[in-house]
């Protein structure tokens, strides 16, 4: 890629991989719990924080050196929660039955960790470009986690993708249902979300043997 | 040469391969291995481990010979091709071949699949890691197929049997580091995810599921259910079984787990051959009768009415609670897991009474999951290592009292 040098590539890919913001950092474990039973949610509320990552690193690079430091936290808070807000009205607009699903894990973006680690650790100190870049990589990190999540806890929970049935009709006994398969509801609850993360970081250091501490 | 030493020259010269230990586990389930350890000191005692899990097998096998034929008689009974036995234990209705076979024919294959699915999955991690195949599924084998109802269909036993033994077990790093119970960790798994197959009245008895679709597909047959005690008195209802057949466990039920004196048997075979704790089985016992109590007296001051729902397992007398459900067999074969359990002597005594404690409350406060054993257990399980603890530390503390008194 010509647009990125190799370091600010860096910034994207990491926290897809080796510095994901759930599974090696584990932040933003709350929302990754709660809300993952559907795919669709997981995929609404990545693209939620992706918007807020991303516009508020930027925002927070361009006022860092005018914030005063005892203040910061305030300044900070009030950009997520602005930012917050907007997607929150944008999902009431056009997505009222999604928002409704989200309940008040959208307006909880405010207290997701990764977001105010990314605005401390990052964006006070880099300029805007940059803090853009590990806005949207952060963001795609806990993306990617939330629909893998989703995406399992969808399919062998309920049996369906995005709302659509892929094993068949588990009431009129079509698809996989024909052989005797039933959902698992132990799927569709927050334990499962949690074991389910679990094993993502096992096969993850499994995996990559730098990433074993001891 | 016999097979014997064919079979330890094999092994010598395959000693680096990948598969070896699953190899080896076959090896010394056969024969004696002619190794012996290099270097210490060591004592030799015929309680090796696969000693202790199989007398805690032997120990069950009553209550599985029992659930055989339970299962029989209550399909019988249900279908009203027999009499109910009216609480006699060797009446002749019930010990007929036929009944035997009808269990019989049920339960081998949850068994062939409880030890299929958990001992492959021990061999592979075996393999994985490099060690050697750990005895620990043996027990928890069979525990398994007794505390399951017995229409479970047989996939899912082998899901929640791998989640059982990968999640409950394998994480924490195999037999003897697991902090949970595995057998309960799997029927807590088959309880969440499959709540229709492990509850309500229709699976306890074989046939009952089947009758149901028969019945949706528009034949004219009778209904055929057959609630478990815990389940009729959650819901308020005239339980219909006599005492004595509860406490002899002709009353539907997981495989294993109706005969309160088959059971009661197998426990005492664990306390004289010290394999099971006697503390906790007595604690847990009283934890359940002061519970129960509690409840009663709750009841008999007036403060709980016929109105209140849960009036049916409050008002039920404290000492019924240890005879029916999953108490007695719960507190028996899972609160005494020796890894799980408390080690020190006064927390086994804590870690028991609660058990038993909680297993009541959660019962009587908690109709949607009536086997509060299992739960309570499992919980316990959890805590057990901070009873230890602070069993531990108020033993450090109280001699450094007294090491201090006699220096002063």
């Amino acid at each position: 890629m010509g647009l990125l040098s190799k370091k600010d590539t860096a910034l994207i890919t990491d926290p897809l991989t080796d510095n994901n913001p759930i599974t090696i950092q584990v932040l933003g474990i709350c929302s990754a719990l709660a809300i993952t039973a559907e795919l669709k949610a997981s995929l609404v509320m990545g693209i939620a924080v992706l918007f807020v990552l991303g516009v508020g690193n930027v925002v927070i690079s361009l006022m860092r050196n005018i914030i005063p430091s005892k203040i910061r936290i305030i300044v900070q808070l009030i950009v997520v929660a602005s930012l917050v807000i907007i997607v929150d009205q944008v999902l009431k607009a056009f997505a009222y039955e999604l928002s409704k699903t989200l309940s008040v894990f959208v307006g909880l973006i405010i207290t997701n960790c990764i977001i105010m680690g990314r605005f401390e650790a990052f964006a006070l100190g880099n300029g805007p470009w940059r803090s853009f870049l590990d806005g949207i990589g952060n963001a795609l990190g806990y993306a990617v986690i939330l629909i893998i999540v989703g995406f399992f806890r969808e399919l062998l929970g309920s049996g369906t993708l995005f709302g659509i049935p892929v094993l068949g009709d588990s009431i009129e006994k079509t698809g996989v249902y024909a052989f005797g398969y039933e959902n698992n509801g132990f799927m569709l609850m927050p334990p499962m979300a949690l074991i389910v993360v679990g094993i993502i970081i096992w096969v993850q250091r499994s995996r990559n043997k730098a990433l074993i501490e001891d | 040469m016999g097979l014997k030493q064919n079979l330890h020259k094999f092994k010598e010269k395959n000693k680096n391969k990948k598969w070896i230990p699953a190899f080896n586990a076959i090896h010394t389930f056969l024969y004696l291995p002619n190794e012996i350890t290099h270097n210490g000191t060591h004592i030799k005692v015929a309680d090796d481990l696969k000693r202790t899990m199989n007398t805690v097998i032997m120990a069950m096998i009553p209550c599985l010979i029992f659930g055989m034929f339970n299962a029989g008689y209550q399909h019988h009974l249900a279908l009203g091709d027999i009499q109910a036995v009216a609480g006699s234990f060797f009446s002749s209705e019930f010990w007929t071949m036929d009944n035997f076979l009808v269990g019989f024919w049920k339960i081998v294959p949850l068994i062939i699949v409880s030890y299929g699915v958990g001992l492959g999955i021990e061999f592979i991690f075996a393999i994985i890691k490099g060690h050697e195949v750990e005895e620990g599924y043996l027990v928890t084998g069979m525990l398994v197929p007794l505390i399951v109802p017995i229409d479970i269909p047989l996939w899912m036993l082998a899901v929640a049997v791998i989640f059982g033994v990968v999640i409950g077990k394998e994480v924490f790093g195999g037999t003897g580091m697991n902090i949970l119970n595995p057998a309960l960790t799997i029927r807590a798994f088959l309880f969440f995810a499959y709540p229709t197959w492990m509850s309500g009245d229709k699976v306890w008895v074989h046939g009952a599921v089947e009758r149901d679709q028969m019945i949706a597909a528009g034949e004219n047959l009778d209904a055929v259910s057959g609630e478990t005690i815990l389940g009729v008195l959650a819901q308020g209802k005239e339980v219909t079984h006599s005492v004595s057949e509860m406490f002899l466990g002709f009353i539907p039920g997981s495989v294993g787990e109706t005969s309160t004196l088959l059971i009661l048997l197998g426990g005492l075979f664990l306390i004289f051959s010290k394999i099971g704790s006697w503390r906790i089985m007595l604690s847990s016992v009283l934890g359940a009768i002061a519970m129960g109590l509690i409840f009663n007296g709750v009841v008999d001051s007036g403060w709980i009415t016929e109105s209140s729902k849960f009036y049916g397992l409050m008002s039920t007398p404290f000492w019924h609670h240890l005879i029916i459900g999953g108490f007695a067999f719960g507190t028996v074969f899972m609160a005494t897991d020796p890894v799980t359990a408390s080690q020190t002597t006064k927390g086994k005594w804590i870690y028991g009474f609660l058990v038993g404690f909680i297993s009541i409350m959660i019962r009587v406060f908690n109709p949607a999951y009536p086997e509060g054993v299992m739960l309570a257990i499992l919980l316990m399980n959890v805590f057990a290592p901070t009873i230890d603890h602070y069993v531990v530390q108020g033993n450090v503390k109280r001699r450094l009292k007294r090491v201090k008194v006699k220096t002063a």
